[in-house]
């Protein structure tokens, strides 16, 4: 199913909209978010979010990185050309240590950078509904949870009462404008 | 203690649940934020900043620090031309300026990202008022400390050959260098910095651009957004992000200074061979970058009227650093001088003496009266909260931090082994252009970035205002 619609509520108060989030979860909803103007702790939980993987991808780049670091000062000084500064060993773990430590910051910098945004789906152009003044003010001062048509159980009706009984303000079906 | 909180805490209720809703509601500790602002009241004041015209004074303020700049500029353009010849640079000082500067404005970088980072993982809530013109000011400073280094490589059209590439000289860089450290810990902070800033700015952006009138400025503020919704599914992987980001950036900051005094420890100069160097120099980075938050946001919060978000609270805290770190500084001063005697090394001792009572000893003098003597005022709660004490010392530790890393430089360099080779540095009006120059970068930067940019973290000061985050017990597993 297309996401073409949305069924909104507005919310205020922070500790009804937690309540809110686990009683969508519960009633077993998958496609619906939350859109909050600051991070809102706990709500993740509440909403039955799935631990991000970023933690893994910005491992995986600083492994890299500091794979790369001692790959390069070995692969420059000990086998492409051997340069011999002071007499000393072409290369040692020890010397090139704040390049493999900053290599290895920098590419987790990256990675997470990157990882974030795209695991956001970031950047888009449009939201399919920030055309609606109540969801534009959710970067405001209201959290406004919204329930999209794609859900496998979603009706309007059942989303529309869902929300309701949960003291939603201002529910309302909101068509995706593209 | 008020009286809802002692009733609270009457015997029999004396509950871990029961202390933690007190305080909840009846907070002890003094608000982050006064007068109580609602949600879209945060929103507001920083737009207003952003909306306002421009009025006189910030034009005059941004025409002076523009021409100090281009002057800036036009002697940067006559050293490349001319040469580094033009500077007061001979034998035997051949760092000068250009390396004092350098070292002055990266340290003036390291204030952002240890109130970015280090006190956020240690959950220093009233870093959100600060931390946004914290980081802006590490990107511009280390702007300015990219512009000397680049300048005092002499040739600056061949910077490449800092980098390790594949060249058809067939040569590579040396990595046991410390100025190659240097190229790779500063770049990589630079970067790591402006990506931390850039982030954290996002949701910011995305206000921006649903409530600012102008439509250009929307669209502007639409692209820097990157289609932020703050979607709770968003903030999720935003938040870990954010930490992951804390968490490299504090072992990040520590090595950046400690990477810059190796350009100095690994050499075998009397008064630079030395192994307090690296903690020595963190302490004093991160002191004279809160010296300059200081002195920018106590005018800011004044032009602005910012009062209520960057409170006398969060002014007594930097404060409190700002003693503590001096105190770090002064202790290193101190060491140094026991090590030079403790050593016994004849040279290691003339350095010292000759760094109190030899030619440059008003330079030592200023530094230990600024950095040492200055911030004691400090131990006295009344004036860490006097707003004019405190911008007149956070100037005095200004100046200090800059002499200290002159008299560093200087006093190591102009008397070395050979007397015969004595000698005394001072800058030409060139080297002395170029750092009022890069004093006008820094100052266009901030002023434009305080006109253009969300100037305030709006989301985070959104998430610790009173009421903001719900409360523990709807956690399912309590």
């Amino acid at each position: 199913m297309s996401n073409n619609q949305a069924v909104m509520g507005n919310f205020t108060d922070v500790n009804a909209l937690i309540h809110a989030a686990e009683k969508i979860r519960d009633a077993g909803y998958k496609e619906f978010d939350i859109f909050t103007p600051y991070p809102v702790h706990g709500l993740d939980k509440a909403m039955g979010v799935q631990r991000t993987i970023l933690p893994y991808i910005s491992f995986g780049a600083g492994v890299t990185g500091l794979v790369s670091a001692v790959g390069l000062m070995y692969w420059t000084a000990a086998v492409d050309y051997k340069l011999s500064i002071g007499g000393k060993p072409f290369f040692s773990a020890f010397f090139g240590l704040p390049i493999m430590f900053e290599l290895t910051i920098l590419f987790t910098a990256l990675a997470t950078f990157g990882g974030l945004w795209f695991l956001c789906g970031l950047p888009k152009w449009y939201h399919d509904f920030q055309h609606d003044e109540g969801f534009r003010r959710a970067q405001d001062d209201i959290f406004v949870v919204s329930i999209f048509s794609n859900d496998k159980r979603f009706s309007l009706d059942s989303a529309k009462n869902l929300l309701s009984e949960l003291h939603a303000d201002n529910v309302r079906v909101v068509e995706a404008q593209s | 203690m008020n009286s809802a909180v002692s009733a609270t805490l009457s015997p029999s209720t004396t509950s871990t649940k029961a202390i933690n809703e007190a305080f909840h509601d009846e907070p002890l500790r003094e608000p982050l934020v006064l007068g109580k602002p609602t949600l879209n009241d945060v929103t507001r004041k920083v737009l207003d900043i952003i909306e306002s015209k421009p009025n006189i004074k910030f034009l005059a303020a941004l025409s002076v620090t523009l021409m100090m700049a281009l002057w800036g500029g036009v002697c940067i353009a006559y050293t490349i031309y001319e040469g580094v010849g033009v500077w007061g640079l001979n034998s035997p000082v051949f760092w000068g300026w250009d390396i004092t500067n350098f070292v002055f404005w990266i340290g003036i970088g390291h204030a952002g990202t240890l109130i970015s980072a280090i006190l956020f993982l240690f959950r220093q809530k009233w870093r959100t008022a600060i931390n946004r013109s914290a980081e802006a000011m590490t990107i511009f400073a280390v702007i300015c400390a990219l512009t000397f280094v680049l300048m005092h490589t002499g040739r600056q059209w061949l910077f490449h050959w800092l980098l390790p590439y594949p060249n058809q000289m067939n040569m590579w860089v040396n990595f046991r260098s410390p100025l190659m450290w240097d190229v790779f810990a500063v770049n990589t902070y630079g970067t790591v910095s402006l990506l931390f800033w850039f982030t954290g700015l996002v949701p910011d952006f995305a206000t921006a651009r649903n409530f600012v009138k102008s439509k250009i400025a929307s669209r502007i503020y639409s692209i820097f957004s990157l289609g932020w919704v703050g979607s709770a599914r968003h903030w999720h992987t935003y938040e870990v992000a954010y930490m992951i980001f804390a968490g490299i950036s504090t072992p990040l900051v520590l090595s950046v200074h400690t990477v810059v005094s190796f350009d100095f420890a690994t050499s075998v100069i009397p008064g630079w061979h030395t192994t307090i160097f690296p903690p020595y120099f963190v302490a004093g980075a991160i002191f004279s970058g809160f010296a300059m938050v200081m002195t920018l946001l106590i005018i800011a919060r004044e032009v602005l009227g910012l009062k209520d978000y960057i409170t006398l609270k969060h002014l007594d805290n930097m404060n409190k650093i700002i003693l503590a770190t001096g105190m770090m500084v002064g202790y290193a001063y101190a060491m140094e001088f026991f090590i030079a005697w403790y050593s016994g090394n004849t040279y290691e001792r003339f350095v010292f003496i000759n760094r109190a009572t030899g030619d440059y000893a008003w330079s030592y003098w200023i530094m230990i009266s600024c950095n040492v003597i200055s911030p004691q005022v400090y131990w006295f709660k009344k004036l860490r909260r006097n707003v004019p004490l405190m911008f007149i010392i956070s100037i005095f530790v200004n100046i200090g931090m800059w002499f200290e890393r002159f008299t560093i430089i200087s006093t190591s360099l102009h008397h070395d082994y050979l007397p015969s080779s004595w000698g005394y540095y001072s800058p030409t009006w060139v080297e002395i252009s170029i750092f009022t120059g890069s004093m006008g970068i820094f100052l266009t930067l901030f002023l434009l970035f305080a006109k253009f940019v969300p100037m305030l973290a709006i989301a985070e000061i959104k998430g610790v205002l009173p009421g903001a985050q719900p409360k523990h017990h709807h956690h399912e597993e309590h």
